[in-house]
């Protein structure tokens, strides 16, 4: 560990040689000009969610909250309890969903990647090109036949509905190809001449390698499924995702302004911790090493 | 595990096979890429193919469709006065959103970088959180409200500049420029996060190596080091930008309404979404993608001949 802090210094002071105090100044006072105007979102969505009702009914609306409260989340969670199946159901199909749409993508993308970025064979440049241009398709169109594939294949009303397509976004694939493609080539081939087989060189060569890359592409693919409310092709209650009943409940009108406040609070605050995990995994791993030869 | 070795050393004596020969010594390759392609062939070939072989038809959603070969885009082109605006916005805010929107993702991207640990870790969140937060563009309804209470509406006043609230959604000539701020407002997605994560992968000793060269200060180093390495990352930034600067919708509904006043903020994926899920003429916005997808996959060849060049 103290060998790794001190080549840390090191390569900090060697970074300073390129960076005049003039320029930091520069660019700390851009960062907090801009800052302040997109963290506008957050401070709303928390302020909001404090605010008792007569604050979220005040005419002219206010940004900051002036006796927060509780009372929200309380009412949310008075609601919650109320709900025809047990809330915990709903919470447990998010789980499988987003869990299993999050990690299978990652998987299957990054598998398919490894031989697109590395290897030469037969039809890679055609199905890397396929896959580009899939990516312009306008999506709102394709959503009927879609809705048919899932019907020939049986899967309406099941889970799989929403976590299989949910593996073949091409932008996934996409986003660990161009990062594996930065691996030196001679990494592998040291593996291969140590025997390593081509499954043992993707799983410990390639993948810690694109660690930023696949942190990062969990960070999409969680928000795309979080936010998934699956009414498309879930039919029954008992499948049906946190997402939805939550949105469900904030769709309450008048008297749900409240909960309402609570439930975008909550809706923002999951892929935001999901995000600052996987953030701080990235920084936290690679500000000391970069890909070497 | 030796058969491997004798092949990488044949590899480099010995270039030609027959294409069977090389599907066989690929083999893992091909079992690698399977999963992903057999549920690409069901979820993306199949819906792309059968959207195309739709814009050929009428298709209400109601009967089955009926095959009227090129009529949908003759119509589009010929008739559809509206399309031909939505088309000349789209242009306008993917010519303006686009370059501006990707060189901002990379500034900030990049500007972070300079930052520490935590801090690092923070700003990434505060920057990324318009993307995050669901609808966060609805927070400009409330600053751009047309009443005199609308933010930007009682500053202005206050400041003397106006005297009476301005409509600003429903004002023709403010609604493209407003869209086009709320957009850039929006940049900081995919494309940024992605920059994020390529500038931690660069080779830190890339850096010193380039420092005794005689790169002198952050400007020359971007230049001749950071962004020849993340080349990559840029490649699929460019496409990502070029998916989202032609596809800008739900801000202008959301803001502008659909239709919009005098179709200002109509672009060509609200006029898609119009006819397929108001009208259910699921024949013509199929045709309305499929000219949509040739516009940016133009863009996108001329974008990346571009981008072969930086550095």
């Amino acid at each position: 560990m103290k060998k790794k802090k001190g080549l840390k210094r090191i390569f900090h002071k060697e970074k300073q040689l390129n960076r005049s105090a003039a320029g930091n100044g520069l660019l700390f006072t851009l960062m907090v000009i801009c800052g302040v105007l997109m963290a506008l979102p957050l401070v709303m969505l928390t302020n909001n969610a404090l605010k008792p009702l007569d604050e979220l009914f005040q005419y002219p609306p206010k940004i900051f909250v002036k006796n927060p409260t509780m009372e929200n989340f309380s009412d949310l969670f008075y609601l919650m309890s109320d709900s025809m199946i047990p809330f915990s159901r709903y919470i447990l199909n998010t789980l499988i969903i987003t869990g299993f749409g999050t990690v299978g993508h990652v998987i299957v993308a990054s598998l398919a990647a490894y031989p697109l970025a590395k290897h030469k064979f037969p039809g890679k440049d055609f199905l890397m090109k396929l896959v580009i241009l899939s990516m312009m398709f306008s999506q709102a169109v394709t959503q009927i036949p879609i809705y048919m594939v899932v019907s020939f294949l049986g899967i309406n009303n099941t889970y799989l509905a929403l976590i299989l397509p949910a593996w073949q976004y091409g932008m996934g694939l996409y986003l660990m190809k161009q990062f594996m493609e930065q691996i030196p080539d001679s990494l592998m081939e040291s593996a291969r001449l140590d025997g390593s087989s081509e499954w043992n060189t993707f799983l410990h060569i390639v993948m810690p390698n694109v660690k930023p890359a696949w942190l990062t592409l969990a960070i999409f693919q969680f928000q795309a499924m979080w936010g998934n409310t699956g009414t498309q092709y879930l039919r029954s209650e008992q499948l049906k995702p946190l997402q939805y009943a939550l949105q469900q409940i904030a769709a309450g009108g008048m008297a749900r302004q409240g909960a309402s406040a609570a439930v975008q609070f909550i809706i923002a605050l999951i892929p935001i911790a999901f995000f600052l995990i996987c953030q701080s995994n990235i920084i936290e791993t690679m500000t000391t090493s970069g890909m070497k030869d | 595990m030796k058969k491997r070795d004798n092949l990488s050393i044949e590899e480099k004596t010995q270039t030609k096979y027959t294409l069977s020969e090389q599907i066989a010594r690929e083999r893992a390759s091909y079992l690698m890429i399977a999963p992903y392609f057999i549920l690409f062939f069901f979820f993306t070939i199949l819906p792309v193919g059968m959207s195309m072989l739709l814009s050929l038809t009428h298709f209400n959603m109601l009967e089955p469709p009926t095959f009227i070969g090129w009529d949908n885009f003759l119509k589009l082109f010929l008739e559809d006065d509206i399309f031909i605006i939505a088309l000349k916005n789209t242009l306008i805010m993917a010519v303006i959103t686009g370059p501006v929107s990707y060189f901002l993702c990379l500034m900030f991207a990049w500007i972070i970088n300079e930052f520490n640990g935590k801090l690092r870790a923070f700003l990434t969140l505060i920057f990324y959180a318009p993307s995050i937060c669901g609808q966060a563009y609805l927070i400009w309804k409330i600053i751009l409200s047309g009443d005199r209470y609308g933010y930007l509406n009682s500053f202005l006043l206050k400041l003397g500049i106006i005297d009476a609230p301005i409509l600003w959604f429903n004002t023709e000539n403010y609604v493209m420029p407003l869209l086009v701020v709320v957009q850039l407002w929006l940049s900081l997605g995919t494309g940024f996060l992605t920059f994020i994560a390529g500038l931690q992968t660069i080779d830190k000793s890339l850096y010193e190596a380039a420092a005794m060269d005689g790169v002198k200060n952050r400007w020359q180093e971007l230049w001749y080091v950071t962004l020849p390495s993340m080349k990559p990352q840029l490649l699929f930034g460019a496409v990502m930008q070029i998916t989202s600067s032609f596809t800008i919708a739900d801000v202008s509904i959301q803001l502008a309404g659909n239709p919009s006043t005098n179709y200002a903020g109509a672009t060509v994926v609200t006029h898609l979404l119009d006819y397929g899920s108001v009208r259910y003429d699921m024949g013509y916005a199929s045709a309305i993608a499929v000219v949509l997808f040739f516009l940016m996959v133009g863009t996108n060849k001329l974008v990346q001949k571009l981008l072969r060049r930086v550095g």
